[in-house]
């Protein structure tokens, strides 16, 4: 490869990927060729018909590197592939606002690095431009030559821009690990393919000796002391599996700022990510607390930036600022990104007593509703009576979980941002800048109106699209808006 | 203080194209509960009280929502922003600049071509945010769309 390609030349990616995407596309076909050995094996030449489709998944690999180049304009992204779909991808440069440098364990053991370009439209699939994978170095370049240097030539001097460091991972962090509940989803996945491995196997579980006598344990032992045993060992795995994920998702975390505009997240343990956010797309942070971190003190961070869409879990996305850290470092993080910690030390207003009222209502009453239905299925004899007096319980939790839901209710508009803070189960503080916001969106429900009360919705092309401020009071919703972004409401307002 | 709902009723002809779209909800499943006590021989009772419930209910959804959602639905275009009011049981106002506009789209269905009605969508560019004004009359729903696309065509910055 050439150290220093002219700027328009097209590229290719690393020679070493012509080892690369054979690997991976055998591993992506597996189930086919374990299909047609078995298949074939009935006739007698299952092996051959392997062997030749092996080939031709490998010699299809081959092909991806010599039909796969890009090049990078001075106003756009270009990358041709495809052999027998010739397809060409165009991005303009000025609409790149993420810059993802992604690593797996097989990339790394040949030092390369994947590429991928984000514009912004990530809920349209295949939109963004994907180089799977150049050189380490070359990855670096190609990063920063998109990023710092929007209207730059590409021959630049590997002269790395100044960073500096706004957080790093301390090894003490691992203890909110197992309150990630991250582990639930893995022991879930885990469990599923077992289960299926047995029935495809054909074992029956209860052949299996240590499993047998432990089942037989279980038989003599009364039915509480099982569902104890049961959860107890449940809840050491998940948290077991949670703790692994941590590290192997935010092992070496740093969170750095360039000179040029830029915040640089670098974490992983086998599979490495380092992922650029352009501060001028940065409209503001996610200071969120689920439930269990909250508990031990706990916090973590979100960039609400245009470019990356939240919600399909923010580590996916990307747009993660710290992994589940003490809650004192996540608040100085955060104010550090924004460069302005106000909005984070500010207590937010409050909602009031209807909001309060509102929320013991809506929880309760639910919860209420769900006994009553049981109850009145019991009645009928429909189903035993315990299902009625378990349903109780509700009640209290959700009176609890109402409470919490409750004192979390605020908003304050401070220093040219949107502070809203509200959730039990996951607590968040968005802080938007107003800048970001594009409209509002005012929702009364009937008994919202019936009770004074509005959910303003500040409208944002960045993180989650929106930012809601629950249950306040109208006239207070009015003023928020009107100071948040002067001028907009004023036509239609009465005083 | 307090935010006065924007100027502009919808066409009259929506609370029609309403109504048949309430009777096309509720008609499959009364006729569905009138096959199902037709071909049980028991339980006449309570299949009558359900019967009786779906009448009671879909009569008043039939009736009450239409004219209720007429004197909801409104709209309004100043030379800053739009601004639009929707829903009936639950309601919501959403409120736009003119310079994030993105896209203004009008559409019509088949039975609001029927009506002669016509919807416009106004888009930003966030997710959460298009403006919807239902149940326009079709010319002011062009009106409203040239108007519209005159006034954003002018700013082009991406608007995020």
């Amino acid at each position: 490869m050439n150290a220093e390609p002219e700027p328009g030349d097209w590229r290719r990616l690393s020679t070493r990927m012509l080892l690369v995407h054979p690997v991976q596309e055998l591993l992506r076909a597996w189930p086919v060729l374990v299909g047609l050995v078995v298949a074939g094996s009935a006739g007698g030449h299952g092996s051959w018909w392997s062997l030749a489709a092996t080939a031709a998944v490998i010699i299809g690999g081959l092909l991806r590197w010599f039909t796969t180049s890009y090049r990078v304009t001075a106003e756009q992204v270009q990358v041709r592939k495809g052999l027998l779909r010739r397809q060409v991808l165009t991005v303009p440069r000025d609409r790149i606002r993420t810059v993802d440098v992604t690593a797996h364990a097989l990339h790394r053991s040949l030092g390369l690095a994947k590429v991928e370009v984000g514009t912004g439209r990530t809920d349209r699939k295949n939109d963004g431009v994907k180089l799977d994978a150049l050189h380490t170095a070359e990855a670096a370049r190609l990063r920063d030559e998109l990023l710092h240097h929007p209207a730059a030539s590409a021959t630049r001097p590997a002269a790395r821009p100044r960073e500096t460091l706004l957080a790093r991972m301390r090894p003490e962090w691992v203890r909110y690990g197992p309150f990630t509940l991250t582990g639930f989803v893995t022991v879930g996945v885990v469990a599923g393919v077992v289960w299926r491995s047995l029935n495809e196997a054909h074992v029956d579980p209860r052949r299996i000796r240590a499993l047998s006598a432990l089942l037989d344990r279980f038989g003599r032992t009364s039915l509480a002391v099982d569902v104890l045993i049961v959860a107890v060992a449940l809840l050491v795995v998940v948290a077991a599996a949670s703790t692994l994920g941590y590290v192997l998702a935010f092992h070496g975390f740093r969170l750095t700022r360039g000179d040029a505009g830029t915040l640089h997240v670098t974490r992983g343990l086998i599979t490495t990510r380092a992922i650029t956010i352009e501060e001028r797309r940065l409209r503001g942070v996610e200071f969120s607390e689920p439930l269990l971190l909250r508990a031990v003190g706990g916090a973590r961070c979100i960039a609400i930036t245009t470019g990356l869409r939240v919600g399909r879990g923010a580590e996916r996305g990307g747009s993660l600022l710290l992994p589940p850290a003490p809650r004192a470092e996540a608040l100085r993080v955060a104010g550090a990104v924004l460069r302005d910690d106000v909005p984070f030390s500010r207590t937010p207003t409050g909602h009031g007593p209807r909001a309060t009222r509102r929320r013991f209502s809506r929880a309760v009453g639910v919860a209420l509703l769900v006994v009553a239905v049981a109850a009145a299925l019991w009645a009928l004899g429909a189903v035993p009576a315990w299902t009625w007096q378990v349903a109780l319980v509700l009640v209290p939790l959700a009176a609890l979980v109402a409470a919490d839901r409750a004192r979390a209710l605020g908003h304050t508009v401070v220093n040219g941002a949107l502070v809203s803070r509200r959730g039990s189960l996951v607590r968040r503080r968005s802080v938007l800048s107003c800048e970001g916001i594009i409209g509002w969106n005012l929702r009364r429900s009937f008994f919202q109106r019936r009770s004074g009360l509005a959910t303003l919705v500040a409208t944002t092309a960045a993180g989650r699209q929106r930012v809601e401020v629950q249950d306040v009071p109208l006239p207070q919703a009015l003023r928020i808006a009107e100071e948040a972004l002067p001028g907009l409401l004023t036509p239609f307002l009465e005083r | 203080m307090r935010l006065r709902p924007p100027r502009h009723l919808v066409s009259r002809k929506a609370i029609g194209y309403w109504t048949l779209r309430a009777l096309g909800g509720w008609l499959p499943i009364l006729a569905a509960q009138v096959i199902w006590t037709l071909g049980d021989d028991g339980h006449v009772p309570w299949h009558l009280a359900g019967l009786v419930l779906t009448g009671v209910l879909g009569a008043a959804h039939v009736i009450v929502m239409p004219q209720w959602r007429f004197r909801v639905h409104r709209w309004e275009v100043t030379p800053e922003a739009v601004y639009t009011q929707s829903g009936w049981f639950d309601q919501e106002r959403r409120i736009a600049p003119i310079s994030r506009i993105q896209t203004v789209d009008s559409e019509r269905g088949p039975f609001e071509q029927l009506f002669g009605l016509a919807n416009v969508t106004v888009t930003t560019a966030s997710a959460a945010g298009p403006l919807k004004i239902r149940g326009l009359d079709r010319d002011a729903a062009e009106r409203l769309v040239d108007h519209l696309t005159e006034g954003t065509s002018a700013d082009r910055s991406d608007a995020t």
